[in-house]
């Protein structure tokens, strides 16, 4: 089994996603949410650090917080999933525990 | 009304709905254009996702605010500027963004879309040669 973590801050304006990417262990679950889901963006500055994370992690966004944000599901990097927030609800119960990169 | 104008800026480098700032810059904006002031609005860093248009917060229980910003042509805002490199950086362009459109109404001078996007010394010399630089 493996962890799930959650960042919800911009990479742009906190360093949160940074560390959750370091700091991860090898088959982590990490869902951008809130301000978290600007670092699922194609062509963004941070697309080369997520997408190398996705070697041997699995990333997620949440669609409520993509549309509430004016983005749309092509802008996200392929290969990243976008759940709802029962897609949320159901990563949670599949991992040991839910860790939060504030 | 006082007969000194100022040039107020307001500088917003925060995203939206992760926070309040944007929100609360938006309400001192709707104050600030009440009182006949000269006001611009400037979007850097995160503060240019304000701006990012087809929000829909239907799923997320938040009031969705973008469209307000459409409204400040109307309201006396008369600039609305866009740092560069902050957008290339996030992997945006101007088409990604809202448009704002300005009449004045005594004068009918109409501009069909205010939000420009400056480069970095284009902002630096915006903030210096404003009055007061209003900051979230």
């Amino acid at each position: 089994m493996s962890d799930l973590y959650t960042v919800n801050k911009s990479p742009f304006d906190k360093n949160s996603l940074d560390s959750c990417l370091k700091f991860a262990s090898e088959g982590a679950a990490i869902l951008l949410i809130e301000d978290g889901v600007y670092g699922a963006i194609k062509g963004a500055a941070s697309e080369g650090k997520v997408t190398s994370a996705m070697g041997d992690k699995k990333v997620y966004a949440l669609g409520p917080d993509l549309k509430a944000r004016g983005l749309s599901e092509d802008r996200v990097i392929d290969g990243i999933e976008i759940v709802d927030y029962a897609g949320f609800v159901d990563l949670v119960e599949a991992n040991d525990k839910v860790q939060a990169w504030l | 009304m006082s007969e000194v104008i100022k040039n107020f800026m307001y500088l917003n480098r925060r995203a939206p709905y992760g926070t309040i700032y944007a929100w609360e810059s938006l309400e001192v904006v709707l104050i600030g254009a009440a009182f006949d002031q000269q006001v611009s609005l400037m979007f850097i860093d995160d503060g240019v996702y304000q701006l990012v248009k087809g929000s829909d917060t239907s799923q997320s229980e938040m009031k969705n605010f973008t469209p307000t910003y459409r409204t400040l042509g109307d309201y006396g805002v008369r600039h609305m500027y866009v740092d560069k490199d902050s957008l290339e950086q996030r992997g945006l362009t101007q088409d990604d963004l809202i448009e704002v459109a300005w009449e004045d109404w005594e004068t009918e001078e109409e501009v069909e879309n205010i939000v420009e996007v400056v480069d970095a010394a284009q902002a630096a010399k915006l903030l210096s040669d404003s009055d007061v630089v209003f900051s979230f």
